[in-house]
């Protein structure tokens, strides 16, 4: 189920060059943040839990889930290479897999260890704050990157489109309609922070089993669906 | 085949040998009007505004600008359905806070459309043959530049204007409507120059189209939330100064600064405490040197063609 050339080179792709420095800048204004923060007002839970809240979970995850998701299939995709392994006798559900682990593992570098280091830096992880942000980032990095692999397979818009439910439907529906937050990913992925942090800092509008049975049920049907997609995919030409 | 005609104004060099010759195989040459390189950057122009649009582009490509310039109006509408039916005294949202509160459709907009506007050209390599043709650096960079910004300039007037007519049809006061609509073209005037900017220069360093995308969306998106956070942070401390001044560091604040400090509008920071006429200065500059900075860096990008 995973081949290690086809996670090497998408590692290459997603890591080379630019890419790697756009999603590193994320991270690093993350910690400068903190930094400020910290120096700012000194050590406060609550502002903690803002500042990961606000900024860490509800904003620079779902861009580097975005990024990483659809940046393992799309650029391939979009200028044609993926004949090339899709020619290869390698399963489609098997590249979409290791794809899947490749962009996971990026996500997770690229979210969750910021947000735990800025955890730490903003109050030293009391109660919990920065291991909850962090449980909440690895947990929602797995979910963000199979839908947005999903949907790198599925159109050629797919930055917009997954940029759309990030910002569009998490951020603003999210606040307008409380429907809308039940079908989150941020939601779901703060109802296990919830249970982690034990405390009344972290909490999330849907219940922990709903949270959890949610994520495994959208992970494990946007890769199979994505596995799908390609063994069925038709290269179309230039717009 | 060929027509040889031995007299023709090419005289064959004589010093490659007896064999060589030039024959001129009776071609035309163009002797009509050369339009010229104002007629080529018009053409540019407007190539790339309608193509902001989806227009002349296939039926996909239109939809999603489409949809954004529809998501952008729809509040509005409904706005002005609401005050002409209540009679109200008011518009529910001032002209200039307009923009400020559709700012991701706007962001989407410009992260969607400038990719659209120059990426393409790099990835194809067609820039080289934009430059075989009578335009210069400046040509192209301003043809496209000003393209985006007054595609955009569309985006947030027509909400504006919808707004301003429905006031009018409400019988609210003329006059008062009137300066409020003015002062919210200026606005979404700043800012259309202002995104368009940082939008093209962004995407002008890539050739890939989704890379553009999520690059112009994340540093739109992302100083706006740190900003933001800080803010909201500042504003729990109660340091009301340092609101004024963070808000130096993103595009949005930038533009509510301004408008703040100089265009009558209540500022959307946290607290309401925008920037006094003092700090309004800075804030214009700020946005005025971000402006020219942006056409700068466009003329570098493109000084040398190709990638």
């Amino acid at each position: 189920m995973y081949d290690p050339t086809v996670a090497r080179l998408t590692y290459r792709g997603l890591l080379g060059r630019r890419r790697a420095l756009i999603l590193g800048a994320l991270p690093v204004l993350l910690i400068v943040i903190s930094a400020a923060v910290r120096g700012f007002t000194g050590a406060d839970d609550q502002v903690a839990a803002d500042v990961l809240g606000g900024f860490a979970l509800a904003t620079m995850v779902p861009i580097i889930g975005v990024i990483a998701g659809t940046g393992a299939i799309g650029p391939e995709i979009d200028d044609g290479s993926v004949v090339y392994l899709l020619a290869k006798p390698v399963k489609r559900p098997t590249i979409i897999f290791t794809k899947l682990i490749v962009a996971v593992a990026v996500t997770m570098v690229f979210s969750a260890v910021p947000t735990f280091l800025a955890g730490l830096i903003l109050n030293g992880n009391g109660q919990q704050v920065a291991v909850a942000y962090t449980v909440a980032a690895l947990v929602a990095s797995i979910a963000y990157a199979a839908l947005f692999l999903l949907l790198g397979t599925i159109t050629r818009h797919a930055v917009v489109f997954g940029l759309v439910y990030a910002l569009v439907w998490e951020a603003l529906f999210g606040t307008l309609v409380s429907g809308a937050r039940t079908l989150s990913v941020q939601q779901w992925s703060l109802a296990v922070a919830q249970k982690v942090s034990g405390g009344d800092l972290v909490t999330s509008d849907v219940s922990l089993t709903t949270g959890t049975v949610l994520l495994v049920v959208v992970t494990v049907a946007a890769t199979w669906f994505a596995g799908q997609k390609l063994r069925t995919l038709t290269l179309a030409g230039e717009e | 085949m060929a027509v040889e005609q031995p007299q023709a104004q090419v005289p064959a060099p004589a010093r490659g040998g007896e064999q060589t010759r030039i024959h001129n195989i009776g071609y035309r040459n163009y002797d009509g009007p050369r339009l010229g390189r104002a007629y080529a950057r018009r053409s540019l122009y407007s190539m790339s505004l309608r193509g902001s649009y989806g227009l002349g582009r296939s039926v996909k490509s239109k939809v999603l600008p489409m949809l954004l310039f529809v998501v952008m109006c729809v509040p509005a509408l409904i706005m002005v359905a609401v005050a002409v039916a209540t009679k109200a005294k008011d518009l529910p949202v001032d002209y200039t806070r307009y923009a400020i509160i559709m700012q991701a459709v706007i962001g989407l907009y410009v992260a969607s459309q400038g990719p659209q506007s120059v990426s393409r050209d790099l990835r194809f390599k067609t820039v080289p043959l934009y430059f075989s043709r009578p335009i210069e650096t400046a040509d192209y960079v301003r043809a496209k530049y000003a393209a985006l910004a007054s595609a955009l300039f569309m985006l947030t007037a027509a909400p504006l204007l919808v707004l301003y007519v429905g006031a009018l049809l409400a019988k609210l006061d003329f006059w008062d409507q009137t300066k409020g609509f003015g002062q919210g073209l200026v606005s979404v005037a700043l800012l259309s120059l202002l995104f368009a900017g940082i939008g093209l220069v962004i995407s002008a360093v890539t050739p890939r189209r989704g890379f553009g995308i999520a690059a112009v969306i994340a540093v739109l998106t992302i100083s706006y939330g740190a900003v933001s956070t800080v803010q909201a942070i500042a504003y729990d401390q109660s340091s009301t100064d340092a609101i004024s001044w963070l808000g130096l560091f993103s595009p949005i604040t930038l533009i509510d600064g301004v408008q703040t400090a100089f265009l009558g509008a209540t500022s959307a920071f946290p607290g309401g405490d925008g920037p006094s006429s003092g700090q309004g200065v800075v804030y214009l500059l700020a946005v005025l040197g971000l402006v020219a900075g942006c056409y700068g860096l466009l003329m570098r990008r493109y000084r040398k063609v190709g990638l």
